[in-house]
């Protein structure tokens, strides 16, 4: 069991965990992940580790599906069933010279260790933080603090410029700044688009992959990818790879592949919630005897 | 001796069979096949036994089960002795009663399969470990007194959890290290439900908890601590790697990327470990088997239990390919029968060529070609070689590969001085099973490559007698 010591809203959606694991915390470097699994019934799901100090950890989850849903109703106090980590090989740093690293939406929260790490080894780092709206835009003052320069843009222009982050990686290029290194981390087109960006000019190009994995230690291959036609597995092999060879196409696609059963987990999730919400309402209302559960349809599954 | 009947009569009464569920109901479920014998059965078994003075099945044996000593406390109806005997050498019966290879070991020596049918030691053997265990009074082993040394042991697989347990016996303190979130290795995320059921796994992890094992889950040695670490900061005396042959093989043909296409190990850890078969009310998802037509490449124990898998999850068809004959198949011949008859279509001397997939990179549809065997290579058996123009593309959309697996280097990489061989197994000495690492030692699949349960537990109890000499001698 690992106890959650802090937890706070970044945006809407987004909150931010520092949980308590010493033995990760004490060994984890920027760009390494954890596994967690929140309860007896939970999936196991990869998220990058932001921070650590002596003995938390701190992870920036985005509410999109059933597990990352559950996991934003936990608050201080909580604990989650397991946190297995530090995993992955962590982030090739050392002084390229001058650094750019660009974080998509949650992205930022993933590129933040590595900006840390980067600026330590001595390089000049220009972050550019691209978010869809003004709200989702998280971690800006940590990392100016950390970055010798910072953009900001956003889909709809309602925060700093509008536009996409790989306008301002272009614009970079274009004014005939040398760049040394790229690290981009984000929703997969971005990335795919950051590759392209900077092929053309041989700029040194990493990307943070997120593919599907269940156990993390390479013992079941489900989140292999393809790199210079290659299969390598994203768990022990990543998640860092050189952007100009990975298999962006695979790499969608196989995010895909379970769409309709995350579809049907977030619907039966979203359903047992107000099932337990009515529940509590009724039993504050002084109801004396509580109603049976019902449960949905979706509950009809034959137990062995 | 206490069997009444005379020679002539035991060999007489023919092998009593194992009684199970019907296939037509258990393709739909993922409840044990095999119900069991019962006390009358498993007493009728035990008197076919000819008690004989060479003891062939005690040779048999990987981890030396005195079998005819356990098999005559049977045909006494003393079960809880005959339990108690049986547990003298094998920390793990009710598992090893069902998935080990009898007919390869203890039942392929015995003198009654000379003549027909050896005594049904397997099924005894499990027959026991479940009396026992329905009885709810397991009577764990005596501990020798405390040493004071302290061993860890990385995996709890059937390797980690034989050799804990003999371990915890001389008195030495032992802390079991898993990666995943539930004790078993193999025998939780690999071996089917149906196959053994989880709750045994978990009682017999129970009984070695009562002798004093500390087990530690969610803890990868070579990530969360290193072996240095273990030894030099966190005082361990001796550690024992047991991690497994936990990197899965893919053939490396075009299309291998597509949705649908699955390591035998994700497909069996989705479905085992993490309970897929019954989502939504467990969050991780499997690729929705129901229609559709599976295909399992490979021949091993491992293949048959990822199909068996997708039948369960509402396969309409499924295959097996595999590159040899059925003869040269290494699963257990119980499974080859459950298998077939449970509506598996063996595609024999069969190999897959190409995937194909949809627009959006789903599978569609397999090329195979198919082999003849020519000149034995070097496992001994006939090499398979591809016929020209015999490819055949069949409609597909899902398939799993069972074709073996690689070492792990989680731990070789992070571990100073610890020697690996091209393929990335550990190099241990067979008998001692040390590394050439001081105080670190090695066993099961990590050694070997992929193995049995048996053959692992077999190492378990040679690493625990090896790593007992030197905690008691200090000599390396």
């Amino acid at each position: 069991m690992f106890r959650i010591v802090d937890a706070k809203y970044l945006a809407p959606d987004i909150k931010l965990f520092r949980i308590e694991a010493p033995r990760i915390a004490r060994k984890r470097l920027a760009g390494q992940f954890v596994i967690v699994r929140i309860n007896e019934t939970g999936e196991r799901i990869p998220l990058t580790i932001a921070d650590s100090d002596q003995t938390t950890i701190t992870l920036i989850v985005q509410a999109v599906g059933k597990t990352t849903k559950l996991m934003n109703t936990l608050e201080q106090g909580s604990v989650i069933a397991d946190v297995v980590g530090p995993l992955g090989k962590p982030s090739e740093v050392r002084n390229y010279g001058t650094a750019v690293v660009i974080g998509g939406g949650l992205g930022a929260a993933i590129a933040y260790p590595t900006v840390k790490a980067l600026k330590q080894a001595g390089n000049y780092v220009i972050s550019i933080l691209g978010a869809r709206t003004k709200e989702l835009v998280i971690l800006e003052s940590e990392m100016r603090a950390l970055s010798d320069e910072l953009s900001i843009t956003t889909d709809d222009g309602s925060y700093a410029g509008k536009g996409l982050v790989t306008d301002r990686l272009r614009a970079l290029i274009q004014a005939g700044r040398r760049l040394d290194f790229v690290l981009g981390v984000g929703p997969v087109p971005m990335m795919r688009a950051i590759a392209e960006v900077t092929r053309p000019h041989g700029i040194k190009t990493m990307v943070s992959l997120n593919p599907i994995m269940v156990d993390g230690t390479g013992m079941c291959g489900g989140c292999r990818v393809l790199v210079n036609g290659r299969s390598q597995f994203a768990c022990v092999d990543g998640p860092e790879f050189d952007a100009h060879q990975v298999d962006f196409s695979v790499l969608t696609a196989r995010n895909a592949m379970y769409r309709e059963a995350e579809r049907v987990a977030l619907q039966h999730f979203l359903h047992q919630t107000e099932q337990d919400v009515k529940e509590e309402s009724m039993i504050a209302g002084a109801v004396l005897s509580t109603p049976k559960r019902a449960g949905c349809a979706c509950h009809s599954t034959g137990k062995p | 001796m206490l069997n009444p009947l005379t020679s002539k009569e035991r060999m007489r009464i023919p092998r009593q069979p194992m009684p199970e569920h019907a296939p037509e109901w258990r393709r739909r479920n993922f409840f044990e096949v095999n119900r069991g014998l019962d006390a009358d059965l498993a007493r009728q078994e035990a008197l076919r036994c000819l008690q004989c003075k060479q003891q062939p099945c005690f040779q048999g044996c990987p981890v030396g089960v005195k079998i005819k000593e356990f098999v005559d406390l049977i045909v006494a109806g003393d079960f809880p002795a005959a339990s108690a005997k049986m547990r003298e050498d094998n920390v793990l019966p009710a598992i090893t009663g069902r998935v080990c290879p009898q007919e390869e070991q203890c039942e392929r020596v015995c003198l009654l399969s000379k003549r027909g049918h050896s005594v049904g030691i397997g099924n005894l053997e499990r027959f026991i470990a479940d009396y026992e265990r329905q009885s709810g009074c397991v009577r764990v082993p005596p501990s020798a007194p405390p040493t004071g040394k302290r061993v860890a042991i990385v995996g709890s697989g059937p390797t980690a959890l034989s050799a804990a347990g003999d371990l915890v016996q001389k008195g030495h303190q032992v802390t079991v290290f898993e990666a995943l979130h539930q004790i078993g290795g193999v025998l939780i995320y690999g071996i089917p439900e149906f196959r053994l059921p989880k709750e045994i796994v978990a009682d017999e992890v129970e009984n070695l908890r009562r002798m004093g094992v500390d087990f530690q889950t969610d803890v990868v040695i070579g990530r969360t601590i290193t072996i240095d670490e273990l030894l030099h900061e966190e005082g361990y005396h001796a550690v024992l790697i047991a991690t497994g042959a936990g990197l899965p093989n893919f053939m490396n043909i075009p299309g291998e990327h597509l949705c649908g296409i699955y390591s035998a190990n994700e497909f069996l850890t989705r479905a085992n470990l993490m309970k897929a078969y019954r989502f939504p009310e467990y969050d991780q998802p499997i690729y929705d088997c129901r229609d559709k037509d599976v295909a399992v490449v490979g021949g091993g124990n491992t293949a048959l239990d990822s199909i068996r898998c997708a039948v369960r999850l509402g396969a309409k068809k499924a295959y097996l390919l595999y590159r040899r004959s059925k003869a040269e198949m290494p699963a257990r011949t119980e499974e080859v029968k459950h298998s077939l008859e449970e509506g598996i279509e063996f595609m024999t001397l069969t190999n897959p060529v190409e995937f194909f997939g949809d627009e959006n990179g789903r599978l569609e549809a397999i090329r195979c070609i198919k082999m003849e065997l020519g000149e034995p290579d070097a496992s001994g058996r006939r090499r398979p070689v591809p016929l020209e123009g015999s490819e055949f593309v069949l409609p597909l959309q899902v398939a799993i590969i069972a074709i073996g697996n690689r070492g792990n280097p989680l731990v070789q990489s992070t571990t100073r001085d610890l020697k690996t061989n091209p393929s990335g197994y550990i190099l241990a000495d067979p008998q001692t099973l040390r590394t050439s690492k001081r105080s670190v030692f090695a066993g099961g699949d990590i050694v070997t490559g992929g193995a049995t349960v048996i053959l692992a537990m077999g190492a378990g109890r040679r690493a625990a007698k090896s790593i007992d000499e030197y905690l008691c001698t200090g000599h390396w």
